[in-house]
């Protein structure tokens, strides 16, 4: 690694070294759970963990290196969720194989969460710091609100979608034949749904992900996104397209969440909108911020970390929550800590090149 | 600078303490995780070999918004295992009990799941929520656990499982259940719902209600609806309600928001009968909550604490005794579960020594063809889908108690 590290960029080694953490992880992980000498608590999370992480790195394309604050994150996961399971079981009988509807059901996600993203960010983006941030927070309720409405439903002649704005609408109205069945039932969601999702597809998403942002960081559009962040007069004056570079960032991300969210109602065989409220955004903001704005690999580890946390806290009963807590406090008061951060610049050289590349 | 690198060390060991069994995806040591994982599979090794006691679980919220209801099955329960391993256990052998918080979120139901799994857990008696039920249904279902939700009400929980069943009403009994009472015993009243339409619950609830009160000579005047975020304001479904001059107002609803609505009815001098189903259970026990709001307020369930049978009287008084509070529906299901799964254990002669899935699919024969009398109702019997027969009775509050209604 010294011998590279004098002939490649700092970004680039710090970017490899992400790759291989997460390739190394996925096999250190995957032979353990194949030989059993996994806990079941911590099987189960792996692909929870695998959907945050996506979730984190995704944000902070937002957040950390658009620099733009968006509340609205799980809201992008939703709409993904339910795009994606709706595809994954309407196709159950066209397509048996389960990893390939698996992708297509992530793929619908993104594109579904991608058409959201647009949307919303076309307007929303003209906006900026605190009237973004309310913007966004309201999407997701509104995303949220939306999808309560919902009832669909498939049988041979196809999908079958009634928007129940009134409430009195129920799974009747949609007028199934008798092979029919209700993939989404408004208030009550998606019930019933085929687990398919595996570890493996969620260790290729984070894969896809890293691949995209990174490059897309690294790229000439992502110093322009770094641009419009730190000085948006000054890129403007240089000739950046504010809009189109935002968008850029905005959408990417909402895409990415969109495939995170479809994987992850997959790995659920029940999925209701409320899950992904107000409190979903905030744990993935507070996944971003506790790694660092526009730190990748931070990201994947407070992703991770804070995960399992509440989980390995069970042994501590009804104080877990608020040792949780209490971890997170302990977290931001020590990496804010000017001494801790001198120990650690002393520790890692390279930690002191990529803060200067941002 | 010596102080801050040993308090660095310190905050590091602590750090990796808590990641515990975690031992995160990213820093994994090779050499540290499996030694972890041998000691926890030695455990379940040694109390599956040691052949000493059945391992119950339970699952349910005990902290958060609807954590009246997990506390009560978590209590309910817990005097039932007592009761049992003082009286010598089931076939002799005492029984562990667990449970284990879920907040009434999927997710966390799952891992809840999972970790009493690796606990040892031979049959589960929960989870307490639908949400979570579901969730943890497909688990069950998957791997062979029999399962007895005390309160998962939706029909969704127990579809197409054939090792999942339920000791309460289906959502749409209780629906149709409170049509008929109210057509019976209210016959020609103007009917008004106030329901929250993002809950599964609540929304399965009103329309068999609804669907069957058309059947029943009932009037749905008005209806009205809620969301999570909007739980705090019911002035104008209340106006509405009034101003459509319902008689009657039927509360699918939990006990949170239906405390809300009695406050805001009774400032606004709006006195309707007020008529819930299970989820009002526990508006007696919420804290902050005057009693004296829900005088006369209805509530359908199965269970009613001044029934005058003995097991009634000795399970209210214990859990007066220990827990300071009169018991709800919710405390008597899970003491029911645990006295069916006794019940059943017994009548198959299961032993510890046997696996999940053999204690599995013994229970499940038993349950499909037993018939058992507890506090929540007497002959219950059990369809193969799953879902119970008993037969629901109407309560009152009166001076802070339920009174029959009859």
């Amino acid at each position: 690694m010294k011998l590279k590290s004098r002939k490649l960029k700092k970004t680039t080694v710090i970017d490899f070294a992400t790759y291989i953490g997460v390739v190394l992880a996925f096999i250190i992980m995957n032979t353990l759970k194949n030989q059993g000498m996994l806990t079941r608590s911590l099987t189960g999370q792996l692909i929870p963990i695998c959907c945050y992480i996506v979730m984190a790195v995704s944000l902070n394309l937002t957040v950390g290196i658009l620099g733009e604050l968006s509340l609205g994150h799980a809201g992008f996961m939703s709409v993904g969720a339910f795009s994606g399971v709706v595809a994954a079981m309407s196709l159950q009988t066209v397509i048996p194989s389960e990893p390939l509807r698996l992708a297509i059901a992530l793929v619908v996600g993104a594109i579904f969460a991608a058409i959201a993203g647009t949307l919303v960010g076309i307007p929303v983006l003209r906006l900026r710091g605190d009237y973004l941030a309310i913007v966004t927070l309201a999407f997701g309720e509104i995303i949220k609100e939306l999808i309560n409405c919902l009832i669909i439903g498939v049988d041979e002649t196809g999908l079958h979608i009634v928007f129940n704005a009134t409430g009195t609408k129920s799974v009747n109205d949609l007028g199934l034949s008798e092979a029919g069945r209700v993939l989404i039932k408004g208030a009550q969601g998606a019930t019933g749904t085929q687990t398919i999702a595996s570890f493996t597809a969620g260790f290729i998403l984070i894969m896809i992900s890293l691949v995209v942002i990174l490059n897309l960081v690294r790229s000439r559009s992502g110093r322009a996104i770094m641009a419009l962040r730190d000085n948006r007069i000054a890129a403007e004056s240089v000739g950046i397209n504010v809009t189109k570079y935002k968008l850029m960032a905005f959408v990417t991300s909402a895409a990415l969440a969109g495939a995170a969210g479809a994987l992850y109602g997959l790995n659920f065989s029940n999925l209701v909108a409320t899950k992904f409220d107000f409190n979903t955004s905030i744990l993935v903001l507070v996944f971003v911020v506790l790694g660092g704005l526009g730190n990748i690999w931070g990201s994947i580890i407070a992703a991770t970390v804070l995960t399992i946390l509440p989980e390995a806290l069970r042994g501590f009963d009804d104080y877990r929550m608020l040792i949780y807590a209490i971890v997170l406090i302990l977290v931001m008061l020590a990496t804010n800590n000017p001494q801790m951060k001198t120990l650690f610049a002393k520790l890692i050289p390279v930690r002191r090149g990529e803060k200067v590349n941002g | 600078m010596k102080k801050v690198i040993s308090l660095v060390m310190v905050m590091a060991m602590v750090m990796c303490l808590m990641a515990g069994c975690g031992s995160t995806t990213e820093t994994a040591d090779p050499t540290e995780a499996p030694a972890e994982t041998e000691a926890e599979t030695d455990t379940t090794a040694d109390t599956a070999s040691e052949g000493g006691s059945f391992y119950i679980g339970g699952i349910g919220p005990i902290t958060g918004d609807n954590a009246i209801y997990g506390m009560a099955v978590m209590n309910g329960a817990q005097i039932a295992v007592d009761e049992i391993n003082a009286a010598g256990g089931i076939n002799g052998y005492p029984i562990e009990y667990k449970f284990e918080d879920d907040v009434a979120d999927g997710e966390t139901a799952v891992n809840a799941y999972n970790n009493l799994m690796d606990w040892g857990m031979q049959v589960l008696v929960g989870p307490v929520t639908t949400g979570s039920a579901i969730s943890v249904s497909a688990k069950v279902y998957e791997e062979r656990v029999f399962a007895l939700t005390p309160s998962a009400s939706s029909p969704d929980v127990t579809a197409g499982k054939d090792n999942m069943f339920q000791l309460c009403f289906t959502d749409p009994n209780q629906g149709s259940g409170a049509a008929v009472y109210m057509g019976a015993n209210m016959a020609d009243s103007k009917v008004a719902v106030i329901y929250r339409n993002d809950d599964a619950y609540s929304q399965g609830i009103r329309d068999t209600f609804v669907a069957e009160a058309a059947n029943q000579n009932l009037e749905v005047v008005y209806e009205g609806t809620f969301t999570e975020d909007t739980a705090t304001d019911f002035s104008v479904q209340l106006t509405a309600a009034q101003a459509a001059g319902a008689d009657v107002v039927f509360l699918p609803i939990y006990y949170q928001p239906a405390s809300v609505i009695l406050a805001q009815a009774n400032a606004m001098g709006y006195t309707p009968t007020f008529f819930g189903v299970d989820g009002m259970d526990g508006i007696l026990t919420l804290e902050g909550f005057d009693t004296s709001l829900a005088e006369g307020v209805m509530v359908l369930t199965p269970f009613s604490a001044d029934a005058q049978d003995e097991l009634t009287k000795t399970f209210v008084a214990e859990y007066n005794e220990r827990f300071g509070e009169t018991p709800n529906q919710f405390a008597a299901d899970g003491y029911d579960c645990v006295y069916a799964i006794k019940q059943a254990m017994e009548n198959a002669g299961c032993t510890p020594d046997m696996s999940a899935e053999e204690i599995c699919n013994a229970m499940v024969e038993q349950f499909t063809s037993m018939s058992f009398s507890g506090l929540t109702g007497t002959d219950m019997t059990w369809s193969t889908a799953g879902e119970v027969s008993k037969m629901p009775v109407a309560v009152v509050i009166e001076n802070g108690v339920y009174v029959s209604a009859q």
